[in-house]
């Protein structure tokens, strides 16, 4: 197999699995930023217990998110060198300032989130929580400045000719403000609060369901619950901002979106479909025009198709395309309809009341998980054969002396281990969660607990 | 050419890189290091305690390794992707040992099963080791040099960044790691674990200084390059008599049993060594054994001055905040460790 499909194929299999894990930390960093500020403004122990039962979780999914994101750092230096050498002047610094500004805040005060609780005031343990949580919005916004970069380059001018050619850097802000990332920016935030609060909404309809930790779990589904319906309607608008820059910044994406082919033409807007390339049609209901109004306000606005450029200068994959980018869509929807649901309910006092429902919530968990990397995939591959749209192709990119047979060994490696990471992250997030919230009354450890003055309350007989 | 107190921006960018890899060598060198003695405690108390010696500070510690990788892209980003494609297979087993050390840590106390904490601390033990013995194997190569050819581009086989220096480096900074490590378990201790490791720390002390012994006698015979600076300015000779010094004041730290002094000591060692090597090769960054001309300097590899500038200024900014969070986490863990609940 040639290399550029191995190091494709890599690189997307080894960031769609670092991608399970950034917005489960973001968001439940959210959460338990919430959990804490509830603990000192109310001082009632079930924050408190509630915020240390998620800490265990977040510890889980941090380690993993650290794991596989150190791959995802040296991964553009072995596989894609010409890459590297091309945006390292541009994209380097934005990978520098998230190293010094996000991670670093990020795991330094992790150690005190996990390990401080006995050994810090609650105001301090507040202060790393929310260091933790800002670390990682931080560590997202220099990543998605560098990918955005990608998408729609600015600041740069061109230095070098052939492959010798490089990107250098001549205004850092026209770089970090390039025209879609602070719309993509928005856009990955949320999708990560989504992912955290259905996550914290999971397990606690869960424990609802099978009766156990009843009041902890209600004050906590509520807390995640208003997270969720916020992000899940803003969700909606940020990503119609983002469709709109992408039809101004990168027409043959949206082309690709909607599966519109024909040149300069009003376009549809599907609910969902089937893409023939050979024929140029997409089979499925429709809104015809709807895609010119969302655009213009007008349903016979012309359109720019992907046939205004030539086959070598648009995404290839069209389908696929079309087929991730609805199903986030669809997710969206979803995800406005159950939330949006959840607070009626709330409000006319019936939240907990239908047994369904909240095996709804629990099972929705995969929901933004879903829509977080068909997100990814619709924006990735819908610039292709671009890396650096525009610039330079994917298949210029590569590392010129890495061969086939390394890139196979090293993407046989991963598999396996990732696999085996993933079924222990599944096996010991079920353990967590059967264990439940933390309760003083029931450590094991007996005998180191006495060292520790005042944290466990006398053993209770009965 | 821009400059800043007489240095010009690449320059001044190898000494931020160096500064980053050297805090990376103090930081994570004791916790690797420490990794690997993990096999050598017998008692599941004794294991935990070590393991929780590293518990809150290694993940802040690995974020220097983070922030060093991304200085090298962003500052020198044809070193960063000549070296890194051409040592392909090494940097992906260096990955797959990270991931399996921070998954070990992790993991290990989540069962009370006996084999699944041996599973872990076996998988902890090795991959600690094998992350050490790398790092030394890539630092022997590049002072050694490596067969660069045009465009800067890898034109050897991988295998042969297995050679006898490399190797040696390899294994001196085990060494020099498990010494380093050993001290900040001592630091770290109480009672029997405490004395067994005083016992341990003689023998790294021991181990390290017969392999410096043996490296630096090979470089002198066999890689005469790596002498050439210090031939022809014997004023720079004061550098590796530093390093001499600093080295010799760990066992008579380690034996009047002032270890944090010990400990400062040996994070001195690790600088100046990594400064001598700085010595050796500046403004080279990685020889070309094929021709001068392929070499990657820092002028050669380095970005735009553009973004070299604000690069410094990111660093003048960060750094001190880095710090600031790092003095923070250590003061908030400082002595002995307790175990409770919240620990691993
Ligand atoms: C939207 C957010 C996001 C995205 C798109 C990515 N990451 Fe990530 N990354 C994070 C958000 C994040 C995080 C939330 O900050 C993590 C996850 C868990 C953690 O520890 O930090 C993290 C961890 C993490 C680490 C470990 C940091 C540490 O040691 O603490 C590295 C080196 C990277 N990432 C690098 C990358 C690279 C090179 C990416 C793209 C190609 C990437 N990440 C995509
Ligand atoms: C985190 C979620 C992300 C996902 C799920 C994702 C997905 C993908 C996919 C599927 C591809 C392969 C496209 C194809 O071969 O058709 C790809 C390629 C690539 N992406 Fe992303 N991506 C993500 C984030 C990023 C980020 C944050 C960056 C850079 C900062 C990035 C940079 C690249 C590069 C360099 C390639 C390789 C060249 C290419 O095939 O285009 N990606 N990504
Ligand atoms: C509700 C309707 C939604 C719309 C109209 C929408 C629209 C978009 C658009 C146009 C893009 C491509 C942006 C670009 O390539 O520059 C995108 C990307 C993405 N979407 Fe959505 N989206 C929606 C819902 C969601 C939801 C619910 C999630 C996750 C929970 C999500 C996660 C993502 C991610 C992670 C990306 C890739 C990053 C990016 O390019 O911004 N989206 N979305």
């Amino acid at each position: 197999m040639d290399v550029e499909i191995l190091a494709r194929v890599q690189f997307a299999f080894t960031i769609a699995f670092h991608y399970i894990y950034p917005p489960l930390s973001i968001g439940l960093g959210l959460i338990m930023v919430i959990m804490e500020g509830k603990y000192l403004q109310t001082r009632l122990k079930v924050y408190e217990h509630m915020a240390r039962f998620w800490t265990k979780i977040f510890a889980l999914i941090f380690g993993i998110g650290v794991a596989t994101g150190i791959v995802m750092e040296f991964e553009f230096g072995t596989n894609w060198a010409t890459y590297s050498k091309y945006v390292g002047d541009v994209f380097g610094s934005a990978l520098a300032a998230e190293g010094i500004f996000a991670f670093a805040l990020e795991s330094g005060f992790l150690g005190v989130l996990l390990f401080g609780w006995n050994r810090v005031k609650p105001k301090v343990h507040f202060i790393a929580t929310l260091g933790v949580w800002l670390g990682s919005m931080f560590s997202a916004i220099w990543i998605v400045v560098a990918n955005s970069w990608q998408q729609t380059p600015a600041g740069f001018h061109i230095v070098g000719e052939g492959m010798n050619a490089r990107a250098e850097i001549t205004d850092f802000w026209a770089m970090v403000f390039n025209p879609s990332s602070v719309d993509r920016l928005l856009h990955v935030w949320i999708g990560a609060f989504l992912a955290g609060s259905f996550l914290v909404m999971s397990v606690h309809a869960f424990y609802i369901l099978t009766n156990r930790h009843v009041e902890l779990s209600k004050k906590a589904f509520r807390i995640a619950l208003v997270v969720a319906a916020v992000s899940a309607i803003s969700q909606l608008l940020t990503g119609h901002h983002s469709a709109e820059g992408v039809s101004k910044n990168q027409p043959p994406k949206l082309a690709a979106f909607e599966g519109h082919f024909e040149k300069d033409a009003p376009a549809d807007m599907y609910l969902f479909g089937w893409v023939d390339k050979e024929s140029q049609q997409v089979y499925g209901p429709k809104i015809p025009g709807g895609l010119s109004f969302l655009i213009d306000y007008d349903f016979n606005a012309p359109v720019t198709g992907l046939n205004n450029f030539p086959e070598n200068e648009r995404p290839s994959a069209v389908n696929a395309v079309f087929q991730f980018y609805h199903l986030m869509v669809a997710l969206g929807l979803f995800f406005i309809a159950l939330t949006i649901l959840g607070i009626f309910l709330w409000w006319r006092g019936k939240l907990f009341r239908y047994r369904w429902l909240l095996w709804v919530f629990v099972i929705a968990v995969v929901g933004p998980q879903l829509a977080n990397q068909f997100g990814w995939f619709a924006a990735e591959m819908g610039r292709q054969p671009w890396v650096v749209y525009g610039l330079l192709r994917t298949s210029d990119a590569l590392s010129a002396t890495v061969t086939a047979e390394q890139v196979l060994f090293s993407l046989i490696m991963f598999t396996l281990i990732y696999l085996l990471l993933f079924l222990l992250f599944i096996y010991l997030l079920d353990r967590k969660i059967k264990a439940g919230p933390y309760d003083p009354s029931k450590i094991d450890d007996r005998p180191l607990q006495e060292s520790i003055l005042g944290v466990v309350e006398p053993k209770k007989t009965n | 050419m821009a400059t800043f107190l007489g240095l010009d921006y690449p320059t001044l960018w190898f000494l931020v890189v160096g500064a980053l890899f050297s805090g990376y060598a103090i930081l994570d060198g004791f916790d690797l290091g420490a990794g690997a003695w993990h096999l050598f405690f017998r008692k599941e108390k004794s294991r935990r305690i070590a393991l929780n010696a590293v518990g809150p500070v290694w993940d802040g510690n690995e974020v220097w390794l983070v922030i060093g990788g991304g200085a090298l892209f962003a500052g020198f980003p044809v070193l960063y992707a000549s070296v890194f494609s051409a040592m392909y297979i090494p940097f992906m087993l260096f990955l797959a040992f990270l991931i399996f050390r921070a998954v070990s840590i992790e993991f290990r106390s989540k069962e009370e099963m006996k084999w699944w904490r041996n599973l872990w601390d076996v998988s902890y033990c090795i991959s600690s080791t094998m992350l050490a013995l790398l790092l030394g194997v890539v630092m022997g190569n590049i002072l050694q040099g490596i067969a660069l050819g045009p465009g800067h581009e890898f034109t050897g086989h991988w295998l042969e960044f297995i050679n006898p220096y490399s190797v040696l480096v390899g294994i001196t900074v085990l060494a020099l790691f498990m010494m380093h490590g050993a001290i900040y378990l001592i630091m770290k201790t109480e009672g029997k674990l405490y004395e067994r490791l005083k016992e341990l720390l003689k023998n790294a002390i021991i181990f390290f200084v017969v392999m410096y012994v043996i490296v630096t006698m090979y470089s002198l015979v066999f890689i005469p390059h790596l002498s050439d600076r210090f031939r022809n300015n014997p004023e720079l000779f004061i550098v590796p008599v530093l390093a001499f010094l600093s080295i010799a004041n760990v066992p008579r730290l380690a034996t009047k049993g002032k270890y944090l002094m010990a400990f400062i000591f040996s994070s001195l060692t690790l600088s100046f060594l990594l400064i001598l090597s700085a010595i050796e090769l500046y403004p080279v960054l990685v020889i070309s054994t094929l021709d001068p001309v392929y070499n990657i300097t820092i002028y050669n590899a380095a970005s735009s001055e553009k973004s070299l500038g604000i690069m410094l200024t990111i660093a003048a900014v960060g750094g001190p905040l880095v710090i600031m969070y790092t003095v923070f986490v250590y003061r908030t863990f400082w002595g002995k460790v307790k175990l409770d609940e919240t620990s691993y």
